[in-house]
């Protein structure tokens, strides 16, 4: 690996990182409030999975970065300027079809994200890639039958599904945008090309709105922004909370 | 965790009338079984009194594990660090997991979860006292591991050798977990009392707050437990509540000491003549408040608990309507 795709690495684990942090994040704002015990139990395996891939790409990030900051030191103490996940992760959980609807276009992304990194030039990402495929191809099943559940469930839940993935619907296209640095990466053998994973991802989420008895996903305007740490509102509150400790206190070691 | 006798008549406060008398000569059958310390098993004979008490404990115990979520859940989106943090939410969730199998051991006694659910809902069924108080600072999240999970473990490993099979049972892995709990809280009150002053002064405050709640959890004195006897009788217990709360206060105290802590008892005292330590007296008035439901978040845990059961009504519903969608299309 050359220095430059040294340099192109650091964001690239950057925003695996904070993309797991941020929804990790998001979902265990859930424990003690969920649907049925079994439902609780498994948002907060997702969580817990996504926590500890967090900690994987961001430790990574940081030793590539060579500054000495390790995973704490940027989830705890970077502002939302400097955060790259995408938007989608930080929209807020709704009700429980919301949060269905986030983690089924999401999981259904990662997934086929991981695949493909699985084959990167670099062996770190290769190997986590591997790793956290697993989880991720977990999370996506049991999103994907929430997602059926719901839209072929009863009327209500019919009417919630649609309208969590009408709010979510608009912040799928940015995760196919390929920038300049994922255009390097790729060139070097060590990114994933984004936007060769669009028919698969398309074909999944049709296959399973079908079965779901859902109408395809509306066209909304594209929002997008969040890998260059243009966000929404919603991440000033969720840093707020999540690096309270760490900002009150700096000093301390937990 | 474990949740002690917190009703005072078996099964009259939850609507159950009183059961008419047993056969004498399956009484006698089953006592002897019990007094050999036989387990028994969900399709065994026993006397009704012996049924409700223990779907009450069972249940119990249940609620407090799925109630006991929600303090230490609190603080899941403010842990100061990743590890912290996945430690907490594996904990909440291997709490969640307990109300599960406890819930699974009460429906082996005829009681249905939905049963369940609605009387701790609707207030008739109790959990235990310890969860109605709020976690304000970080180090509450580890005085919780260590005293709470500490003081669950003392009632809990005695609950191994309970007469009921299934209970019995859960509890063993239960304790597994609970140990090793208890062992995350007290490394978290190291790394707090190592750490800087204030996180110190967040330690002392926790343990301040903790200490008498905890030793609360054993229920009432010995001279003023009315259910105690017969439920030791019929090793439903193991051991009284005095005797569990004074084993716990003799293994704290000591890891009180080593954290540099003090414990918030001017008269706790080692007696040398007894080989145990002397404590002050229990606040019993607030221990009877907090049971009514008067506790400093008695009305938010139970909120919290019902508007999570009421909110997820229509997600249950779906589950349930695609479920039967399904296995009417299979049949078509």
């Amino acid at each position: 690996m050359t220095a430059t795709s040294e340099s192109l690495l650091v964001p690239f684990a950057l925003r695996l990182g904070d993309d797991a942090l941020i929804l990790g994040q998001r979902l265990g704002e859930w424990c003690g409030h969920a649907p049925t015990i079994e439902v609780d139990l498994a948002l907060t395996n997702l969580s817990l999975d996504l926590i500890g891939q967090a900690t994987l790409f961001l430790d990574y990030a940081g030793k590539l970065e060579g500054k000495g900051r390790d995973a704490d030191r940027l989830a705890f103490r970077r502002d939302a300027v400097d955060f790259t996940n995408c938007l989608l992760v930080e929209q807020p959980n709704g009700d429980f079809a919301q949060t269905i609807a986030r983690q089924f276009l999401y999981s259904t992304w990662q997934q086929l994200y991981l695949n493909a990194l699985a084959d990167s030039a670099d062996d770190t990402l290769a190997a986590a890639a591997v790793k956290c495929v697993k989880e991720v191809a977990y999370h996506a099943r049991f999103a994907a039958e929430w997602v059926v559940r719901l839209g072929d469930g009863t009327e209500e839940s019919h009417r919630r599904m649609s309208a969590g993935l009408d709010w979510m619907s608009r912040f799928v296209d940015e995760l196919f945008e390929m920038e300049e640095a994922d255009r390097a990466l790729l060139a070097a053998g060590a990114g994933v090309d984004k936007a060769a994973l669009r028919p698969a991802w398309d074909a999944e989420v049709a296959r399973v709105l079908k079965e779901a008895m859902l109408e395809a996903l509306p066209q909304r305007r594209t929002l997008t922004g969040g890998r260059l740490g243009r966000h929404t509102e919603h991440l000033g509150h969720i840093l707020s909370e999540m690096q309270f400790l760490q900002r009150a206190y700096p000093d301390a070691v937990w | 965790m474990y949740t002690t006798e917190l009703q005072s008549a078996p099964g009259q406060k939850a609507g159950i009338p009183a059961s008419a008398p047993e056969d004498p000569v399956k009484l006698a059958a089953f006592e002897a079984r019990v007094a050999a310390d036989e387990f028994i098993e969900p399709k065994d004979w026993m006397p009704e009194a012996y049924r409700r008490t223990l779907v009450r404990q069972i249940s119990q115990h249940a609620h407090s594990e799925i109630v006991g979520m929600l303090p230490e859940g609190n603080w899941i989106t403010r842990a100061p660090t990743l590890r912290r943090k996945a430690v907490l939410l594996a904990k909440v969730q291997d709490e969640g997991g307990h109300g599960l199998y406890l819930y699974s051991a009460a429906e082996t006694l005829g009681a249905s979860r939905e049963e369940m659910i609605d009387a701790l809902h609707s207030g008739r069924a109790k959990y235990s006292t310890i969860f109605n108080y709020p976690t304000l600072n970080w180090a509450d999240i580890g005085a919780i591991g260590w005293l709470v999970d500490g003081a669950a473990i003392m009632n809990q490993v005695a609950l191994q050798r309970t007469s009921y099979g299934p209970y019995a049972r859960a509890m063993v892995r239960i304790c597994k977990e609970e140990s090793f709990h208890q062992r995350q809280g007290y490394e978290l009150m190291l790394a707090m009392c190592n750490g800087t002053a204030e996180q110190k002064r967040m330690a002392q405050d926790a343990l301040n707050r903790w200490w008498w709640p905890s030793l609360m959890m054993f229920g009432p004195r010995d001279d003023n437990s009315p259910n105690s006897a017969q439920s030791i009788r019929w090793r439903i217990k193991r051991e009284t509540n005095d005797q569990l709360r004074q084993r716990f206060v003799d293994v704290t105290v000591p890891q009180a000491e080593y954290l540099g802590l003090t414990v918030p008892d001017p008269a706790l005292k080692w007696n040398e003549a007894r080989g145990h330590y002397d404590i002050g007296e229990i606040d019993w008035e607030e221990f009877y408040a907090v049971v009514r439901g008067e506790g400093m978040t008695s009305l938010e845990r139970m909120k919290a608990r019902r508007d999570a059961w009421d909110e997820g009504a229509w997600v249950r519903d779906a589950a349930q309507a695609h479920a039967e969608k399904r296995q009417r299309r299979a049949a078509a």
